[in-house]
C-alpha cells in the first residue's frame, strides 16, 4: 500500500515521460504483469487535469450513471470535455454511456479514438470488441481483443471474450458449412463489456453483448468498482513469487487449503451455490465492491444458468501468509455448456475458527 | 507460467487431436508435381490441414481464410475454419466434431475432407496410365478418367497417341454409389461412354451450375445388360455451393464449377471418352501397348478379310453373341453376304483408331475409328464403334458394330 502510493503520488508530481516508462518497466516484473503499465498509464492521463476535482466529477458522473440518469451523466461528461477534450477518462465514461443509451455508432466513434490514442491501454480495445460483437462484426472484435491481449498477455476479460469471439466464429462457421438455419443459432455471445478504464480485468460485468443497451445500467453498475480511477490495492502489487521450498513442506494448513479450494471447485461444478458461497468469508472482497447481497445475487446467476459447470483445478501452489493468512494460486478450467475458459486464479484465504474462507479472488497470479 | 503460455500449449493439445481427426498421416504433403502446382482452393485446403497436423494453427487459419475470399461458399473450408476457431479453447476431437447439427452433414463434409486429402496424399503416378487408354485416336485430344470410390476425375491429353496426365479434379457420384443397373437407384454406371451433348448454362437451371455434359448412358453394353435410366451427366455445381459431398448425385458425375470450366475446354461432344471406374486400374506404358498389340492385328485382319469379299473369313471375325443392337449374328451374317455377292470389289480404310479397355473386364475393348469404305456400287464415311471381347479361346470377336 505504502509502495503504492508513492508510486501514485510520485507520478502525479510530474515525472517526464522518459522516466516514467523507464519506471514502469521496471516496476513490471514485480507487480502484477498486467496491471503495471496500466497503472502507469491511468496515473499519466491524471496529470492534465487537479486530481481532487476531478475526483469529484467523476464520482459525481458514475454514481448518476448507475442511477440509470444517462441524459444528465452525459450531459456533465460532455461540460466536462469541453475544456478537456483529451480527458482519457472522461471520453471512456462517455463511451459506456452511450453503449447503454445504445448509440451503438457513436459509442464505437469513441472508444475507437480511445484507443488509437492511447494504444497501451487493452479496456478501450475490449470494449470496442464488444461493440464490434454486438454488431455481429466478429472479425473487426476478433482483432480488437488480439490487440488488448498483445498489449497486455494476462489480461483475461479480453482472453474471455476472445474465447466467446472465437466460439461464435467458428458457429458461422459451422453454419455456413453445414447451411444450418439462421434462425436455430439463436445463442446470444456473452461478452464482458469493461465498465472501468483502470481495471485488472476481473471486474468486467458480463452483459449480453446484443443487449447491453437494453439493460438498465444500475443494476450492472453494481458490480463496478467504485471509484473510477481505481488505486491498485497492495494484493495486486505483491509479488506472488513462491518459493518452491516453502510450498513444498506438506504441512497440515497446506492440505486443509488445498482440501478447501478442491472442495470450493466441487460445489461450482455440482452448482451447489448454497456450499460455494459458504467457502467466502463474511469480510470477502467483493468484486468491485459491490454489496455483498448483489455479489452473491450474480453467483446465483451466473452459476444456476449453465447446464452444467465442470471446474477443475490444477497447479496449486499455497504460501502460508501467517497462521490465519494464506494465499493459493492454481490454474482453472472452466467448462460449461457455452464455455471454456483457463485461467490462473489466486485466493486469498482467511482462517475462520478451524475452517479456511476465501476473502478474495483474483484472476491471475 | 503465463496465461498465454497455457493456451500456446492447450493450442497445442488440441491441434494434435484434430490433426489425427484428419487422416493426416505423419508423411506429410506429398511432393508437388509441375501439373499440380495449379493452385485451386482445395491445395490451399489441404496444406491448411498439412499445417494443423505441424501445430501451424494460425497459418492453417490464414490459409482458410483465403481459400474462403476466392471460394465462400466452400463448405469443407467453413466447417475447417469453425475447428480451428474452437481449437483455440477446447479440444475438437474430430472435424467438425463440434459443430452440431445434423450428423449426415458432418459425415458427407468428413467424407469429402477425407477424399481431397487422399488425392493429394497419393498423388497421381506419372510412370502409370489408366489401364483403360489403350491408344487415343488421332482428332480425340483428350480423355476423361472418373474414379467413383477416390471420387476424383483424372484428365489425360493425347500426345502422339500417348496419354499424359494433365490434371485430376474432385468429384462427387451417385448417392447410392457405382455400377447404376436400373432408372432410379440413384448409382453412377460404371463403363465406357462418350460426351454426347454441350448444354450450355443458359439452358440449364442453377442446379447444375456453370454447363453440362451428357453421357451415352446406356451404352450398348448397358442395353445388352437390361441396365435402364437417362440423364447421367457431367456436370457443375448450384451457386449455393461450391462443391457437393462424394456421394450426392443421382447418378451424375459433379463437378466444381471452376473445374467443369476447365474440363469443358477439353471435351469435344462426340468424341471424347470418360471411362468411369469404381476403382480406377493403372499400367505401365509397356503393358498399354502390349495389350493394344494384342488386339491391333485383329482389327487389321478384320478390314482385310471385308476388302477380300471372303465373307465367311469377313464373318468369322464377329462372336456368338454379336448383336448390332437390331441384328444377332444371324441376320447380320445373311445381310453381309447379300451385300458382298453383288461387289466386284472392296476398299476399306481404318483411320484414327481408339481403343478402350471397358472398365472391371479385361476382355472387352471399344474401339472406335474413321472407316473410308468404298466398293463398286457403293461407297461412304463414317465412323464407327466396335465392342470386341477376348473369347474363352484367347480370340478376339467383335460382339457390336454400329454407327459411333
Amino acid at each position: 500500500m505504502v509502495e503504492s502510493t508513492l508510486f501514485w503520488n510520485y507520478l502525479i508530481l510530474g515525472l517526464p515521460n522518459q522516466k516514467r516508462e523507464k519506471y514502469s518497466t521496471m516496476k513490471i516484473s514485480t507487480f502484477h504483469q498486467a496491471l503495471a503499465p496500466v497503472v502507469a498509464c491511468a496515473a499519466a492521463l491524471l496529470l492534465v487535469v487537479s486530481p481532487l476535482a476531478y475526483a469529484d466529477e467523476s464520482q459525481e458522473i458514475i454514481k448518476l450513471y448507475r442511477q440509470g440518469n444517462l441524459p444528465q451523466a452525459l450531459q456533465r461528461v460532455e461540460a466536462y470535455l469541453t475544456s478537456k477534450p483529451k480527458d482519457a477518462q472522461m471520453l471512456f465514461q462517455k463511451g459506456l454511456i452511450l453503449t447503454e443509451q445504445n448509440k451503438i455508432p457513436e459509442a464505437i466513434r469513441i472508444f475507437s479514438s480511445l484507443a488509437a490514442d492511447h494504444p497501451n491501454l487493452p479496456e478501450p480495445y475490449n470494449n470496442l470488441a464488444v461493440l464490434y460483437a454486438s454488431q455481429g462484426q466478429y472479425e473487426k472484435a476478433k482483432d480488437a481483443l488480439e490487440r488488448a491481449i498483445r498489449t497486455h498477455p494476462s489480461y483475461s476479460t479480453a482472453h474471455e471474450n476472445l474465447g466467446d469471439i472465437y466460439a461464435k466464429m467458428a458457429s458461422q462457421a459451422y453454419d455456413k458449412a453445414l447451411q444450418l438455419d439462421k434462425s436455430n443459432a439463436a445463442a446470444q455471445t456473452k461478452l464482458s463489456l469493461i465498465k472501468d478504464l483502470f481495471t485488472d480485468g476481473s471486474k468486467g460485468v458480463k452483459i449480453a453483448a446484443a443487449k447491453s443497451a437494453g439493460t438498465p445500467p444500475a443494476k450492472a453498475a453494481e458490480k463496478v468498482a467504485e471509484a473510477a480511477v481505481e488505486k491498485p490495492s497492495p494484493e495486486k502489487l505483491t509479488a506472488v513469487e513462491e518459493l518452491p521450498a516453502k510450498t513444498a513442506t506438506g504441512s497440515g494448513p497446506h492440505e486443509d487449503i488445498i482440501k478447501t479450494v478442491n472442495d470450493w471447485a466441487k460445489s461450482w461444478s455440482t452448482k451447489d451455490v448454497t456450499t460455494y458461497l459458504s467457502f467466502y468469508s463474511k469480510d470477502f472482497q467483493t468484486p468491485g465492491g459491490a454489496a455483498r447481497a448483489a455479489w452473491e445475487k450474480s453467483r446465483h446467476e451466473r452459476i444456476e444458468k449453465p447446464k452444467s459447470i465442470l471446474v477443475s483445478i490444477s497447479n496449486q501452489k499455497v504460501t502460508i501468509i501467517d497462521s490465519s493468512h494464506a494465499k493459493i494460486s492454481f490454474k482453472q478450467m472452466y467448462q460449461s455448456d457455452s464455455l471454456k475458459n483457463n485461467t490462473l486464479k489466486t485466493l486469498v484465504l482467511t482462517k475462520a475458527g478451524d475452517k479456511w474462507v476465501i476473502q478474495k479472488e483474483q484472476v491471475g497470479q | 507460467m503465463t496465461r498465454d503460455k497455457i493456451s500456446t500449449e492447450q493450442r497445442h493439445l488440441n491441434v494434435v487431436i484434430l490433426a489425427g481427426a484428419l487422416f493426416i498421416t505423419s508423411m506429410g504433403a506429398a511432393a508437388a508435381s509441375p501439373e499440380m502446382a495449379i493452385a485451386g482452393p482445395e491445395s490451399r485446403l489441404v496444406k491448411s490441414l498439412h499445417e494443423i497436423s505441424d501445430h501451424q494453427i494460425d497459418s492453417a487459419l490464414k490459409g482458410i481464410d483465403h481459400v474462403l475470399k476466392t471460394n465462400p461458399n466452400f463448405r469443407l473450408a467453413h466447417l475447417v475454419r469453425g475447428d480451428l476457431l474452437l481449437a483455440r479453447s477446447r479440444p475438437i476431437s474430430d472435424i467438425g466434431g463440434a459443430a452440431g447439427g445434423a450428423p449426415e452433414r458432418i459425415a458427407d463434409l468428413r467424407a469429402e475432407a477425407r477424399v481431397r486429402l487422399q488425392s493429394h496424399q497419393e498423388p497421381v503416378s506419372r510412370d502409370m496410365v489408366p489401364k483403360y487408354l489403350l491408344q487415343m485416336p488421332r482428332d480425340q485430344q483428350y480423355a476423361v478418367v472418373a474414379d467413383t470410390d477416390k471420387s476424383r476425375l483424372y484428365i489425360y491429353q493425347n500426345i502422339q497417341g500417348k496419354a499424359h496426365y494433365l490434371a485430376d479434379y474432385y468429384v462427387s457420384s451417385g448417392k447410392n454409389g457405382s455400377q447404376k443397373l436400373k432408372e432410379g437407384d440413384q448409382k453412377t454406371p460404371v463403363g465406357v461412354y462418350f460426351i454426347t451433348a454441350n448444354l450450355p448454362r443458359a439452358k440449364l437451371t442453377d442446379f447444375y451450375g456453370s454447363g453440362a455434359f451428357p453421357i451415352n448412358y446406356p451404352n450398348e453394353w448397358d442395353k445388352r445388360h437390361g441396365r435402364s435410366g437417362f440423364g447421367i451427366w457431367l456436370h457443375g455445381t448450384p451457386s449455393d455451393t461450391y462443391s457437393r459431398p462424394p456421394r450426392a448425385s443421382d447418378g451424375c458425375v459433379v463437378l466444381a464449377n471452376q473445374d467443369l470450366d476447365a474440363v469443358a475446354n477439353t471435351l469435344q461432344v462426340g468424341i471424347t471418352p470418360i471411362i468411369i471406374s469404381d476403382k480406377v486400374e493403372w499400367s505401365s506404358a509397356d503393358e498399354v501397348i502390349a495389350q493394344r498389340n494384342e488386339l491391333a492385328p485383329h482389327l487389321e485382319n478384320w478390314r482385310r478379310d471385308w476388302e477380300s469379299r471372303n465373307t465367311d473369313s469377313y464373318l468369322a471375325h464377329y462372336g456368338r453373341d454379336f448383336d448390332s443392337g437390331g441384328q444377332d449374328l444371324a441376320k447380320w451374317s445373311s445381310h453381309k453376304r447379300q451385300v458382298n455377292l453383288g461387289k466386284s470389289w472392296i476398299k476399306v480404310d481404318v483411320s484414327n483408331v481408339g481403343m478402350l479397355l471397358y472398365p472391371g473386364r479385361d476382355d472387352l475393348i471399344v474401339v472406335s475409328f474413321d472407316q473410308d469404305y468404298s466398293s463398286s456400287n457403293l461407297s461412304n464415311k463414317m465412323k464407327k464403334r466396335q465392342y470386341w471381347m477376348k473369347e474363352k479361346n484367347g480370340r478376339w470377336k467383335i460382339i457390336y458394330e454400329g454407327a459411333a
